[in-house]
């Protein structure tokens, strides 16, 4: 049996220490979770993410105190109750909607960063894949929370999302009745969905979230040159006072406060769009209540579903599910797919630089031209070919990584 | 023996532990499926005898859109249409196939219209102007009398499906 202080004050240092070994957690989780100095601000998006998720989990909670998953009263549970009755409620609300949105925001910049500094490569490969497992888990919170206004565009989206799952010519009419509960998005679809938004996915997420630091805490975070850092001797540098010599800051306090910093930045032009620019997280197809007997217009999702939308959309329907389905799990073989063992950023990887640009240029052209409508030939066609070239950048990383030539780590 | 008794052990509560877990996926797989009650709703019955020629009649059945239209003699017949007696009538779901808006019947030209993209369909449900890339398509019926019972399989609608004329 241990040995406990007869004398440690309850609730002191030293009790903690020696009931849940709080010094240890301390040293693992912050004072000795090293950092290195040479970063930039892009590596606090993470904590951003995790500042964001918070937010919307308190908006989250505030609306579920009045919103009703019921056909017949949700869209008035929204619109009317929390709009014009529920004092602050559309505090909450319009927190929660800017929230969503410009959480993929910042998830697509998290992720090109790791892209841009190979910080997905030799080491780091779990992190890639659990934070691809966070992607998918948000974009499925994404789209089931948009269910629940039950407005126009929570309707029709819901229902043509649903009808992916019949996967084409195989007709799986069957499945998809599944899924919803129902022949069409009804009370059963609106009710299961309800319950994935406010308790499955956020559980899902929470895991991913505690995994996703867990596989970072032994590679440490990656670089600005990819440069391996000897942890123990920087570490042990900066403990004997020579920090300025030392390659690495401890995470708490030091690089804590640079992150919060960022955040600052962040939450200052997070909240000028909560409370002079929500509209642009509100479509205004979704404050008609959702009728099945009546099509918008046009139908589209929300701006970060955009590129794989467009993926989808110019090919003939079982081409376009195919080729959906490949962009949908392309990036979580990336770690596999690129062959080069340099861990480096893509300035000095050659041919790697270029692709990377091609590949944030396609996604946003493929973004742009899913939001327009299908009926223009020229833009369908700009579509067609961004699509294509989407599709040809897998095959073409694989040749580019084989044939890149190992950097001289030596000068 | 000690290890074959552990080993037996082992196997017998992993082995009932799966058979637990396969009943709670089927019983999760069960509570996700369409209610009987939704089940139940999924028949629409149409009387056709009280359908006026060339004027659209829109029912619903799961939810969608069902066009009825009674044929006027001098349109054209097709094998698309579900006859009764001397009466042909156009029955489809009525969401264009191009990305499901719903057409609007125009009487005098015996036309239907898509309104989003342009599509054209005859009084027969075939595509008469792209983008829409089939006819629109008939749902499962069964001639019962003077009435059109939606949503389950007769022999007319049987031989429309092995004919390759539904969609």
């Amino acid at each position: 049996m241990a040995h406990f202080d007869e004398n440690a004050k309850p609730f002191s240092e030293k009790w903690l220490d020696e009931r849940i070994g709080l010094n240890t957690l301390k040293k693992v989780l912050n004072t000795e979770y090293w950092i290195p100095k040479n970063i930039n601000f892009l590596w606090a998006m993470g904590m951003l993410l995790a500042a964001t998720f918070g937010l919307l989990l308190v908006s989250g909670i505030m609306l579920l105190m009045y919103y009703k998953p019921d056909t017949n009263l949700a869209f008035d549970s929204v619109n009317y109750t929390i709009m014009s009755e529920v004092g602050y409620g559309w505090l909450w609300r319009h927190i929660h909607g800017v929230g969503a949105s410009i959480v993929f925001l910042i998830i697509y910049i998290h992720m090109f960063t790791g892209i841009y500094y190979g910080s997905y490569k030799r080491g780091r490969e779990l992190i890639w894949l659990s934070g691809m497992g966070l992607f998918v888990a948000f974009s499925a919170e994404a789209f089931s929370g948009y269910m629940l206004p039950w407005g126009q565009m929570s309707y029709w989206a819901g229902m043509v999302i649903t009808n992916l799952f019949s996967m084409g010519s195989l007709e799986l009419n069957g499945l998809v009745e599944w899924i919803r509960g129902d022949y069409v998005p009804g009370d059963a679809f609106l009710n299961r969905f309800f319950m994935l938004h406010v308790l499955l996915i956020p559980l899902a997420i929470i895991g991913l979230i505690v995994l996703h630091f867990g596989t970072l805490r032994l590679p440490h975070v990656n670089n600005q040159e990819g440069e391996e850092i000897d942890f123990e001797t920087s570490a042990a540098l900066w403990k004997s006072g020579k920090r300025k010599e030392s390659k690495v800051i401890p995470f708490s306090p030091v690089f804590l406060s640079k992150d919060l910093f960022v955040m600052s930045i962040y939450f200052i032009l997070f909240f000028y769009l909560v409370f002079y620019h929500f509209e642009f997280a509100m479509d205004p197809v979704n404050f008609d209540p959702a009728d099945g007997l009546k099509t918008p217009a046009h139908i589209y999702p929300e701006w970060y579903f955009l590129w794989s939308y467009e993926i989808l959309r110019p090919f003939s329907k079982d081409i376009g599910l195919i080729a959906f389905g490949i962009a949908q799990v392309a990036f979580v073989f990336l770690p596999f797919i690129d062959r080069s063992p340099n861990v480096a950023p893509a300035h000095k990887r050659g041919l790697f630089k270029i692709w990377f640009w091609v590949l944030v240029v396609d996604m946003i052209t493929l973004t742009a031209m899913g939001k327009l409508p299908p009926t223009n030939p020229t833009f369908a066609t700009i579509g067609l070919i961004a699509a294509v070239i989407f599709l040809l950048l897998g095959p073409a990383l694989f040749v580019i990584s084989r044939i890149e030539k190992p950097l001289n780590r030596g000068a | 023996m000690e290890k074959n008794r552990r080993d037996f052990m082992g196997m017998a509560l992993g082995g009932f532990a799966a058979i637990g877990g396969v009943g709670a996926l089927y019983a999760m797989k069960r509570t996700w499926d369409p209610l009987p009650s939704v089940k139940a709703a999924g028949f629409t019955t149409i009387d056709l005898s009280t359908m006026e020629p060339n004027k659209l009649v829109v029912e619903k059945w799961r939810g969608k859109p069902i066009f009825v239209l009674k044929k006027t003699a001098d349109m054209k017949a097709d094998d698309r249409d579900v006859v009764i007696g001397s009466d042909r009538f156009h029955v489809s779901i009525g969401l264009c196939t191009h990305l499901g808006c719903i057409p609007a019947y125009e009487g005098a030209e015996h036309k239907f219209k898509c309104a989003c993209h342009g599509g054209e369909f005859d009084a027969s449900g075939r595509v008469l102007k792209t983008p829409p890339p089939s006819p629109l398509v008939i749902p499962p019926f069964k001639i019962d009398g003077n009435k059109l019972v939606l949503g389950e399989t007769g022999p007319e609608y049987k031989k429309m499906q092995d004919a390759g004329l539904i969609a």
